[in-house]
């Protein structure tokens, strides 16, 4: 009995190329000594081998694989996403200069076959020459034109006849070689021809440069359609390559960024990337985000803050540990979410879609429609040959690439672009909806406001050093846990208070903190605790306190030894930028309301002071999404901005809903666009660039639907009995590599989007 | 209408009734997908032209790993879209590029290449 456990190993087959190769390899290792199991997937092109590790190796089954026929690939170890990135990279290079190649192909001989072909236009010339003879050098300088520069068109149109699915390069092939069967029966066996009255011509100029165009047209298309994804690309690139991990000894290393576990302590110098997500641990040093947040200003980051990879440190250095590695990190998501949206389709394709579905067949019906009526309504002595161009040039004009590019481009280069300014488009549906916004509802809290309490004012009693003040009462409050004593803290730091000690330190809960501060009592809360430990407010510090309430404020006293000497303002302070981001929302002819669950005085200052006329104060959290829907009752299209989990609600229920700072999960789960600035600035971006995407995106099938619907009249020859007008099929190919190229370029201009 | 003419114009009318046929409502592959035994629904498709299988039946509820062999350099081919998915993804020439999902609801699914030409459906049962 054998006592050796089986292994298993997974080789990647080469060499396949249909289900019965699959079964031979399968065969070659079963038949192998050891080998308990081989299960061979042709598509996945692997193989999973079980076997006796005594008796068989990778070797041997190597050896079963090769004698089969095959070849077995080594799988590099630890290939990194950017490595596979680059092969497919590369793999798209080297598929373009083939592309490029053959399109020179086609170009060189079409050059010496115009000309050859144009001799028959002097009669004079044309006598001289022995047109048998020409046509047959036109044929042997149009076969590689055919044979090679062409050849993909033909093995797709076939391929896909075979699925019963067309595609342009079946109405390419069908028209080009309609044009080439035509001119080899001219040529070899012209007898037919001039027999039944007809000119044996030939068509040779027509298929060397329709291929020739068509293949310029996707020159073109291939080098553009690259630039569509380039936000994306320069997105991945800024990831660092490796990290400088400090290993438990204190010794620092640097890694592969593939390597970097949780856990692991990672060293920032100055001027170099923050490898992956972590927490920071010791050091400081601002660090520029605006790769994740579009945000220009570098943020100030000390112990305790979350770092993100990708982002640059400035001029500090600092440690962090890491919290988040590979797909989880920030970066990652960003990459997935915009790619996700790239994947989702627009509802104004639609049409689009439908079309595209029936297009090819239809126009294949149209082509023998027009060939059939040429052929009965033309003289006799032409009606062929008419019938032959007209065929072919309905047949090239009708090129459904605008139409499959126009939206889809469009969309490709907007969420990349959105993505540089810290605008996270979920889906292209989301971006269509925020185009048709009219009201935007604001939670006040957190989107209007920073959404922490700071200090707005500081007044102390005529006589005392207010910075001596401020140092009292900074020592008490870095004591307490409270948010408005971290307010009061943060304001003393500002303001470089010295730090002094403090001992004897109580809260009084609901009322404030008391401590001693160089052998001082000091008294800081509302005016219930000054009321209670006896200290009588003066006058002069009265009137300020009245008016600081009145602005809705929260007021703090301070009382240093039995005596009131301040008093301090607090409140939830509006963010620098909202007011001028309100003033472009407005300027768009979008209405701004403000919604909050403070009190309708606070709501009015607030509101005042943003240039806000309509608000809705006293909100319940729940109520959220009722208000959204009070609007949306009005007839509006509501964009609802949120921060918490308490909007998640109602950033579902509005049309579009903006989840502002990438705050919670939840949030942004919930919302068609996520902003990573937390500002509102992000909200003018989001909109401005989904209102001109959505143009841009008119435009492109605005073009893609005129250009298919005139141009295929027009080849027809409809225009023929009223003007005299054909289309050549060489200017159907040339306007039709034209008009993908145009829809791409268009959808390029998007590149150069700015904010505000 | 002389006898080239009436050739012509049977011949031109035969074409077209046969390529609406063809095209439109001629029979198409179905495949229904493999269980394995972790429960992840296994499907290989080739893309060479167009999708073979076309027509792909899974169950609802569970994972589905699609496989797709892209046998052809042709461009038309070189993207795969599922929107309903919200999947775009690149199809390198000569590999395999395998996508996962999971379809939570009943119906049917189109994927298309990244024009909208070359279409296979996903019927979710």
């Amino acid at each position: 009995m054998n006592t050796v456990a089986p292994e298993t190993t997974t080789l990647d087959i080469e060499g396949m190329t249909c289900a019965s190769c699959a079964a031979f390899v399968e065969k070659s290792l079963t038949r192998t000594p050891g080998v308990q199991s081989a299960l061979v997937n042709y598509a996945t092109e692997k193989a999973t081998v079980q076997y006796l590790p005594d008796q068989a190796s990778p070797t041997t089954l190597k050896e079963a694989v090769v004698k089969a026929g095959y070849g077995v690939v080594e799988r590099a170890p630890d290939t990194s996403a950017a490595d596979r990135q680059a092969a497919l990279d590369e793999q798209k290079a080297r598929t373009y200069q083939q592309l490029k190649r053959r399109f020179w192909v086609a170009v060189g001989l079409a050059v010496v076959i115009m000309p050859l072909s144009m001799l028959m236009l002097w009669p004079a010339l044309l006598q001289r020459v022995n047109m048998q003879g020409l046509n047959y050098i036109l044929l042997l300088l149009t076969l590689p034109v055919l044979l090679y520069s062409g050849r993909e068109f033909y093995v797709s149109a076939w391929n896909g006849l075979r699925h019963r699915a067309a595609n342009m390069d079946t109405l390419i092939a069908v028209g080009t070689g309609a044009a080439f069967a035509y001119s080899l029966a001219a040529t070899v066996v012209p007898g037919f021809f001039t027999s039944r009255g007809l000119m044996p011509e030939v068509y040779y100029d027509t298929t060397a440069t329709i291929i020739a165009l068509i293949l310029l047209g996707k020159v073109l298309e291939q080098r553009a359609k690259t630039q569509t994804s380039a936000a994306m690309k320069s997105l991945l690139g800024l990831q660092a390559k490796t990290a400088r991990v400090v290993r438990p000894g204190g010794q620092e290393i640097d890694v592969p960024l593939e390597q970097v576990q949780l856990n692991d302590v990672v060293v920032v110098r100055p001027g170099e990337k923050v490898a992956t997500d972590g927490v920071l641990l010791e050091g400081a040093s601002a660090v520029d985000e605006a790769m994740l947040t579009g945000e220009s200003l570098p943020v100030e980051k000390k112990p305790g803050d979350a770092v993100f990879g990708a982002t640059l440190n400035t001029t500090g250095s600092f440690r962090f540990r890491v919290t988040k590695v590979g797909a989880d990190t920030m970066l990652a998501q960003i990459v997935k979410l915009v790619e996700d949206a790239q994947g989702s389709r627009a509802p104004i394709q639609r049409l689009a879609d439908k079309v595209s579905a029936i297009f090819v067949p239809t126009v294949v019906v149209i082509a023998l429609l027009t060939f059939v009526l040429w052929f009965d309504l033309a003289p006799v002595e032409s009606r062929l040959p008419l019938a032959l161009v007209n065929f072919v040039a309905v047949l090239i004009i009708a090129c459904p690439c605008a139409l499959g590019l126009a939206t889809p481009t469009a969309i490709m280069v907007s969420t990349g672009k959105g993505a540089e300014h810290g605008v996270l488009i979920r889906s292209a549906e989301a971006l269509e909806k925020a185009y048709r916004v009219d009201t935007v509802l604001l939670d006040k809290t957190g989107t209007i406001t920073r959404g922490e309490p700071a200090v707005t004012d500081f007044i102390v009693a005529p006589g005392q050093d207010a910075r001596r003040v401020l140092q009292l009462v900074a020592a008490v409050e870095r004591q307490s846990e409270h948010p408005l004593a971290a307010a009061v803290v943060r304001y003393a730091e500002a303001q470089d208070a010295a730090a002094l000690p403090a001992t004897s330190f109580r809260a009084v809960a609901g009322h404030g903190a008391a401590a001693t501060v160089e052998s001082q009592v000091v008294l800081i809360g509302n005016r219930r605790l000054l009321q209670e430990e006896g200290v009588v407010l003066p006058p002069e510090l009265e009137t300020p306190a009245a008016e600081l309430l009145s602005q809705a404020q929260t007021v703090l006293y301070v009382a240093v030894a039995g005596r009131a000497v301040g008093v301090l303002g607090v409140a939830d302070t509006v963010r620098n930028t909202s007011a001028a981001a309100i003033r472009q929302l407005q300027q768009q002819g979008i209405e701004v309301v403000m919604m909050t669950g403070d009190n309708p005085q606070t709501a009015a200052a607030v509101a005042a002071q943003v240039g806000i006329t309509r608000y809705f104060a006293e909100v319940l959290p729940p109520d959220k999404a009722a208000k959204v829907q009070e609007l949306q009752a009005e007839g509006r299209t509501v964009a609802m901005v949120g921060d918490g989990i308490n909007d998640a609600p109602a950033l579902a229920r509005a049309d579009i809903g903006l989840a502002i700072g990438a705050g919670t999960d939840v949030a942004m789960e919930a919302a068609g666009i996520t902003l990573m600035r937390s500002d509102l600035q992000g909200v003018v971006t989001a909109i401005a660039l989904s209102r001109q995407t959505i143009r841009v995106i008119r435009q492109n099938l605005f073009f893609a639907f005129i250009y298919n619907s005139l141009g295929i009249p027009v080849a027809a020859g409809l225009l023929y009995p009223v003007f005299g007008w054909l289309l050549s099929p060489m200017l159907a190919a040339g306007a039709m590599a034209l008009s993908s190229v145009s829809v791409l370029t268009n959808s390029l201009r998007l590149r150069s989007f700015r904010a505000n | 209408m002389d006898t080239a003419e009436i050739f012509v114009t049977l011949g031109g009318l035969g074409l077209a009734a046969f390529v609406i046929w063809y095209f439109f409502f001629s029979a198409r592959q179905t495949a229904a997908a493999a269980s394995t035994a972790g429960g992840v629904q296994q499907v290989a498709i080739t893309v060479k032209g167009g999708y073979s299988p076309e027509v792909i039946e899974v169950e609802r509820g569970q994972p589905v790993q699609l496989s797709f062999y892209r046998a052809e350099e042709n461009s038309c081919s070189e993207e795969l879209l599922l929107p309903d998915f919200s999947i775009r993804r690149e199809l390198p020439a000569f590999r395999t590029t395998l996508i996962e999902l999971l379809p939570q609801r009943a119906g049917e699914f189109e994927f298309t290449c990244g024009m909208g030409m070359l279409r296979g459906r996903l019927i979710v049962k």
